[in-house]
């Protein structure tokens, strides 16, 4: 692990703070766009072209009245909806945002993303068993099933990457593809990982542990004021921490299409600026494609997505990750 | 968990009597399932009240689901709250004046229901409609499908998790409300058909607008077709879900595309033409599967022939009156009102009086709505209102099919066979 220096904190501080702001973002983004696919104007009244919508929402959400209920478990009631955010908010800290630039570099980065991703699950499931509510229920219920079986794809999809790298650390793995991205070179993996990664945030088609339809919510039912607010945050924050994981592990992370076959020297000031645009830009189209997905096709069923899970991506993820591990072992050996 | 138990948990305080009824129903359907299973050590069995008030049932049903896991092991429907005592309404009002009410039962395609009751009318009055005014009603009851079809294509594919469509499909509905606004000077509850006719005659803007959106609501059709006929999680969504047998279809009186997507092409447009059917051409869209995605496809074939039967319609409209020239049987028309004695004693006498059918006489007649089978059924006392007015309602019909569809279906499922059943609520309760 390398030493924890002042820089480390400001590009901490930096990171939360950009994070915290880009669900935000996110969540004017969403309404913008879906009103675009639904030729609708979206909103367009508080502030210039309606920039400052996010902060009117989170006043109202502030301003209304907490109501918990009477027959449920008020402890994890209050605590369910901390947990996504602070997981959230924890994963920032090893993701490399450009050359030099992230806030620590562990040697085992890759694991402990997989583990505090898998944490968030806890606040949807409690909160679903704490509100005493059937609907809340049934929608932890599923985002447990549903989580624990997007585990295992994913984690098989990070492991085909990790083969290229030999190495757990994350920073390492962004360094390794200045000249290759692994969608090239692990295109079956990347795209396991990107269906892993919309089930993980729970947005659609795999967004039935809300299911506004037939659960009215889901885990998230009996919630109000702030307590639903931070579901609500987190929500956004895990489909940017997503985005993020998958320009990290395959779309260059930092780097433009094979840089290092072309892209010049450059002075650091202009090659972390441009880092760092190229770093949001791609996470910025990720977060497009999950709204994109979102307003535009339809859930799955509970029974489909435990079937895609446990008899499609898993087996793939395994062959695939078997394939390449023989083909590395056999021909690049050396 | 039995369900005795849970009736001794839950404190029920609105209609007591109501709520243990209904509990004890659900608990007597398929008794012998009941017995099979009585042993639940694991307690995985709950019972999940759906509705009214949920954002999925289209308006006020009730559901009591029975659950297994996700697995609904039966369910019971509890319909009527959005009662109102239509047909005790229409005791007391004369024919025309219960019109207005019509539009309110089946509040999606009301123009349907409008001619409903004046087929009926006409037909224990015996009052003969003009060829015009025959033509104008197809053409409306044409569009008040496409409209209703619109809603339901939009929610149920809501419902099954894509909520653009809704919006997409509210644009479409959107024109034809614009087009209703040129035809009958209301956007929604229309009542423009009348007793011997309709209320006027269609404007030249009416005919640009009916005409335009002929034109080119068939290519937002394609659009529809393009994005659902190969969408795989939508046929997943769809396909042998809710599967209704023809046998059963007909043992529990299911109507309209219900029936049609179950195998039996039976269409009152054809089997007993009103209005003009018999001179238009167009085909009954019938599947054999029986299950949502058949539904689907019924009801997307029927906005084609819809729309083939207004193009038809408008190269035959005659020229002509559009009300029977008859006082004692319809409106006079404003001119004679305003301008002659005798036609502002006949506008008075129609409004207090009414048409007066013979004495005693009786008569069904029923039109296919979009819902299926809307029938009117009349006993005639000889004065202007009616003696009893019974309304066959095909939402109502369908809901019973409902209740035996979702057995054995998951919680997911529920949402997309209503929307699959297509029921509106005002209509099944009146």
């Amino acid at each position: 692990m390398t030493e924890v220096t002042v820089t480390s904190f400001i590009i901490l501080g930096t990171a939360l703070f950009m994070l915290l702001n880009s669900a935000a973002v996110a969540v004017y983004a969403e309404r913008r766009v879906a009103a675009f696919i639904q030729n609708r104007v979206g909103p367009n009244r508080v502030g210039p072209f309606g920039l400052l919508q996010p902060i009117a929402d989170v006043l109202k959400l502030l301003l209304k009245e907490d109501v918990t209920p009477t027959e449920g478990s008020k402890f994890i009631h209050t605590v369910a909806p901390m947990i996504p955010v602070v997981t959230a908010l924890m994963t920032v800290a090893v993701i490399p945002f450009g050359e030099g630039l992230y806030a620590t570099d562990i040697n085992a980065g890759v694991l402990y993303l997989l583990a505090v991703a898998s944490l968030s699950v806890y606040g949807v499931t409690l909160a679903g068993w704490a509100s005493n509510s059937k609907y809340s229920l049934l929608g932890g219920l599923r985002a447990a099933a549903q989580m624990v079986s997007y585990e295992l794809p994913l984690g098989m999809a990070v492991a085909s990457v990790v083969i290229f790298v030999g190495s757990l650390s994350v920073v390492d793995i962004a360094v390794a593809q200045e000249n290759w991205w692994f969608v090239f070179l692990n295109p079956v993996g990347a795209i396991i990982f990107i269906i892993a990664a919309f089930a993980e945030s729970n947005r659609t088609p795999f967004d039935l542990v809300e299911a506004e339809q037939e659960l009215v919510g889901g885990f998230h039912t009996e919630y109000s004021s702030m307590k639903f607010g931070m579901f609500f945050l987190a929500e956004y924050m895990h489909v940017v921490i997503n985005s993020m994981l998958m320009v990290t592990f395959f779309f260059g992370s930092y780097h433009l299409p094979f840089a290092g076959y072309w892209l010049p020297e450059l002075s650091p000031l202009l090659k972390g600026i441009l880092d760092v645009s190229v770093f949001v830009g791609k996470t910025a189209f990720f977060v497009f494609l999950f709204i994109w997905v979102r307003w535009t096709i339809p859930r799955f069923k509970y029974n489909q997505v435990m079937k895609l899970g446990w008899s499609r991506l898993l087996p793939i993820s395994i062959i695939n990750f078997l394939v390449l591990a023989a083909i590395l072992f056999f021909f690049f050996n050396g | 968990m039995k369900l005795t138990d849970i009736q001794n948990k839950v404190h029920s305080t609105f209609f007591k009597e109501h709520q243990k009824s209904l509990y004890q129903s659900l608990e007597d359907k398929h008794t012998t399932l009941e017995e099979l299973d009585d042993g639940d050590p694991l307690t995985t069995k709950m019972v999940l009240n759906m509705g009214p008030q949920h954002p999925a049932t289209h308006g006020v049903l009730r559901l009591v689901l029975q659950l297994d896991g996700e697995t609904i092991e039966k369910c019971k429907l509890d319909i009527g709250y959005l009662h109102r005592g239509v047909e005790k309404i229409a005791e007391n009002k004369t024919y025309q004046e219960f019109m207005p009410y019509t539009d309110r039962m089946d509040y999606l395609s009301p123009y349907s229901n409008n001619v409903a009751l004046c087929t009926a009318v006409e037909k224990i009055a015996s009052v003969e409609v003009p060829e015009r005014a025959q033509y104008i009603r197809m053409i409306g009851c044409e569009l008040a499908r496409i409209s209703s079809h619109l809603l339901w294509l939009g929610t149920m594919v809501m419902d099954a998790g894509a909520i653009s469509f809704f919006i997409w499909t509210f644009k479409e509905r959107e024109k034809i409300y614009d087009v209703m606004d040129r035809i009958a000077g209301h956007r929604f509850t229309v009542s423009h058909a009348r007793i011997g006719g309709v209320a006027n005659d269609l404007t030249d803007e009416a005919m640009g607008s009916i005409k335009e959106f002929v034109d080119t609501f068939p290519k937002e059709l394609k659009d529809y077709h393009k994005l659902l006929d190969r969408n795989r999680i939508f046929f997943e969504r769809n396909e042998a879900v809710g599967v209704l047998r023809t046998e059963d279809a007909l043992a529990s009186g299911a109507t309209g595309p219900l029936l049609r997507g179950s195998g039996f092409g039976l269409d009152i447009r054809k089997v007993s033409p009103y209005l003009r059917y018999n001179e238009v051409e167009f085909e009954v869209p019938t599947r054999l599967e029986g299950d949502n995605l058949a539904r689907y496809y019924v009801r997307m074939e029927e906005m084609h022939e819809s729309i083939r039967i207004i193009k038809q319609c408008l190269n035959k409209l005659p020229y002509g009156p559009i009300r029977t020239d008859n006082a004692k049987q319809a409106y006079p028309s404003k001119d004679e009102v305003y301008y002659s004695m005798e036609g502002m004693i006949h506008d008075f006498m129609m409004t207090d009086t009414g048409i007066c059918p013979p004495e005693g006489a009786e008569c069904y007649h029923s039109v296919e709505s979009p819902k299926g089978e809307l029938g009117y059924y009349i006993q005639s006392d000889g004065t202007g209102h009616p003696w009893r007015l019974k309304i066959k309602a095909p939402s109502f019909s369908n809901l019973q099919v409902l209740e035996n569809i979702l057995d054995g279906e998951m919680v997911a499922d529920t949402v997309v066979i209503i929307g699959g059943t297509d029921p509106v609520l005002g209509e099944a309760d009146k």
